[in-house]
């Protein structure tokens, strides 16, 4: 019998590139940030540019989270998403319509109460259409990818359609509520008020998820059903009960979204969700499909991109997404922080 | 010698074959079956859409990807010759020349969209052509000073394909160039469907039908997938331009709105998945049933939706601007209960 070959364990610290590299897509956002400072010049524009940016980014955030943590756990990729950000969309902004008492008074606890109640709308309905959305839709076609993209682009159309029939075929203009029009002036720069409300909005919703998906138990079955299903189902969870409500929560979100952005655009209509996947799509590939601060650092990036490059070159604007998607993907063809498949 | 025609893939079924032989007996002879202007336009689409659902069928139901960009290059080749005839002026060589350039073009954007997402994985294509096909129908549209904008453009086409150049009369029917027109469609789309059933029936269709079937198997045989499939999407976005021109010959104008809109990659999806993927001659189906309801069944609904007028809620639900909504559930019926479309049930029945 031979001896044991010869070997000894070695203790090798990762050298800087790869450390950069890993760290790198954190380091992005704040690197974008102060390359437009250098760009723009002028810091009161940069500092109204960043806000908004951040402000689009925290929206698409918001529509795009649930998107990602569907895919990334049953493997769904859900083309009827952008139906849920109309549907939310519609519902919110018709409650502030029945509201209208609060939204014109000029009391900002009023306002908020209003836009609150009109997210809670929103987001219940969303939610139980998502419900309904997965038990009739999304579930006959698990696991065949080709099928699930035509039978959930069929489901969107169903629903704008029925968004036609019962709010009617045309656009609806709306105003913010009385307290969140117009803008503060700090630094030099005006912030429109509603602006700061979402970039709020956008972080909290994102240190919610991120502490339900670190600290809880049920975040933790997520993660790990994300990683590796079949294992999770072998130690005795029902997956398929967390995935119904990871979708649920994902349409709620996206309903949120709606509402954020359909007040941002004082103006909805029932194709907006179909432009916002869009987008959504672009920041869900940038980020690494099933990634959730992938996606957070993707929306950012988007928001950001999008405003800066309209201020400095108007023409490039218009492709400046597809241009940053195609940059990210040609330095990680996966997306930033695609999630590890233990398959 | 309708063997190597049809490269030995035949109908299969005796109920199909009658309906495909009555539908390019109906095409062939449609100026003198049906006169008048506008079944004309309906016939000349059919085989328009014929040729464009075809060529996507040659990747949803052969290659197995879907592709939200076929629009696309179907209006990159409407632009090609609607921008050669505008600046070479009237002229086959401007036909010839802006059909090959738009070919070209969508073969071209094809591959470098297929470089950067059917690498990775098959899944990420959707959604790239999704975002990349909105950013150039936004572009085409924003360009106004070189694609005419939201208004489109309006060119001549050769004399000889127009309403204006008339040589006699036969059958009762006035023999002008848009008879010429016509039959210029109607033989480049059939030209063009034989060919792509060659392509399917070829050793490179069986390998892409094995693809679909098992991608992973097909690699471990020892065929490159990505090649594969990256060149299915050239060839189909080639021949979609190339569909794309010859819809632009016959109208004489493009725009957004007729060649590169989402509303008509929906509609080639119905088409598609309604006829069956994955057969060419589902395509023949689907197209045809789809624009002859899209021309005469709206009319049906606008009747029937004042026929029920005094009832709540279902004159709406009716309406002929609604018509998405039912051909949406019909879209999700027939994938979960014909996946394999009309072909597929008229091949079970035998």
């Amino acid at each position: 019998m031979s001896d044991a070959p010869d070997h000894s364990p070695t203790l090798a610290s990762l050298s800087i590139s790869d450390r950069l590299g890993q760290a790198m897509p954190y380091i992005l956002v704040p690197l974008l940030v102060v390359l437009g400072f250098f760009a723009i010049g002028s810091s009161s524009s940069w500092l109204t540019l960043t806000v908004s940016g951040l402000a689009m980014g925290m929206m698409i955030f918001l529509m795009a989270s649930g998107l990602t943590l569907v895919f990334g756990l049953m493997d769904i990729i859900n083309f009827g998403h952008g139906a849920f950000i109309s549907v939310g969309a519609f519902v919110g902004i018709s409650v502030l319509f029945t509201l209208g008492d609060w939204t014109a008074a000029a009391s900002l606890s009023l306002n908020l109460i209003a836009v609150l109640l009109a997210i809670v709308a929103a987001m219940v309905v969303t939610g139980i259409l998502g419900w309904g959305f997965e038990r009739v839709i999304v579930r006959p076609v698990y696991g065949q990818h080709l099928h699930q993209i035509l039978v959930t682009v069929g489901g969107l159309i169903v629903i704008e359609q029925m968004i036609h029939v019962i709010w009617g075929p045309h656009e609806i203009f709306l105003t913010r509520p009385e307290t969140l029009k117009g803008a503060i002036t700090y630094w030099g720069a005006a912030l429109e008020k509603y602006r700061l409300l979402a970039v709020a909005l956008g972080l909290i919703v994102f240190v919610a998820i991120r502490l339900v998906l670190r600290r809880t138990k049920i975040g933790l079955i997520v993660r790990a059903g994300v990683q590796n299903g079949e294992m999770v189902q072998a130690l005795g969870y029902r997956l398929k009960l967390v995935f119904v409500g990871v979708f649920i929560a994902g349409s709620a979100l996206a309903g949120l979204g709606g509402v954020m952005w359909g007040l941002y655009q004082e103006v909805i209509t029932a194709g907006m969700g179909e432009e916002m996947m869009i987008l959504v799509f672009i920041v869900v590939i940038i980020g690494g499909l099933g990634s959730v601060e992938g996606a957070f650092i993707g929306a950012l990036l988007v928001g950001l991109t999008q405003n800066y490059i309209a201020f400095l070159a108007p023409k490039l604007a218009l492709i400046s997404n597809i241009g940053l998607m195609a940059v990210i993907l040609m330095w990680r063809p996966q997306g930033m922080m695609p999630v590890v498949k233990a398959k | 010698m309708i063997n190597i025609l049809l490269s030995g893939d035949r109908p299969r079924s005796i109920l199909l074959s009658a309906i495909l032989l009555v539908i390019l007996i109906a095409l062939a002879l449609a100026p003198f079956l049906f006169p008048g202007v506008r079944s004309l336009e309906t016939a000349a689409r059919i085989c328009i859409f014929i040729v464009l659902v075809a060529s996507y069928d040659l990747l949803l139901g052969y290659t197995g990807i879907v592709s939200f960009a076929h629009t696309m290059f179907f209006g990159l080749g409407a632009y090609g010759v609607a921008l050669a005839s505008t600046h070479m002026g009237r002229g086959f060589d401007a036909l010839v020349v802006g059909s090959a350039l738009g070919a070209l073009a969508a073969a071209v954007l094809a591959f470098a969209i297929g470089l950067f997402s059917l690498r990775v994985r098959a899944i990420f294509f959707a959604m790239i052509t999704l975002a990349v096909a909105s950013a150039v129908a936004v572009l085409v549209s924003q360009m106004s000073e070189l694609t005419g904008g939201e208004d489109g453009l309006n060119y001549l086409v050769p004399r000889e394909l127009t309403p204006a150049f008339r040589f006699g009369e036969a059958f009762g029917i006035k023999l002008n160039g848009r008879l010429l027109a016509y039959y210029l469609v109607f033989a480049s789309c059939l030209l063009l469907f034989l060919v792509l059933l060659r392509v399917v029936n070829s050793p490179f269709g069986r390998v892409l039908k094995a693809i679909r079937e098992n991608d992973f198997r097909a690699e471990a045989i020892g065929f490159r997938v990505v090649a594969y499939r990256t060149m299915a999407t050239c060839l189909s976005a080639a021949v979609a331009a190339l569909a794309g021109s010859i819809f632009a010959i016959w109208l004489r104008y493009v725009g957004p709105d007729t060649t590169l809109s989402f509303s008509i990659m929906l509609d080639i999806l119905l088409m598609v998945v309604i006829g069956g993927m994955g057969t060419m001659y589902g395509a023949v189906i689907g197209a045809t049933l789809f624009v002859l309801a899209q021309n005469y069944l709206q009319t049906l609904m606008g009747s029937a939706s004042e026929a029920t007028s005094a009832l709540p809620l279902i004159p709406d639900l009716l309406s002929p601007d609604r018509w998405l909504l039912w051909l949406g559930v019909l879209f999700i019926l027939s994938v979960y209960f014909f996946p394999t479309g009309i072909v597929g049930r008229l091949r079970g029945v035998r």
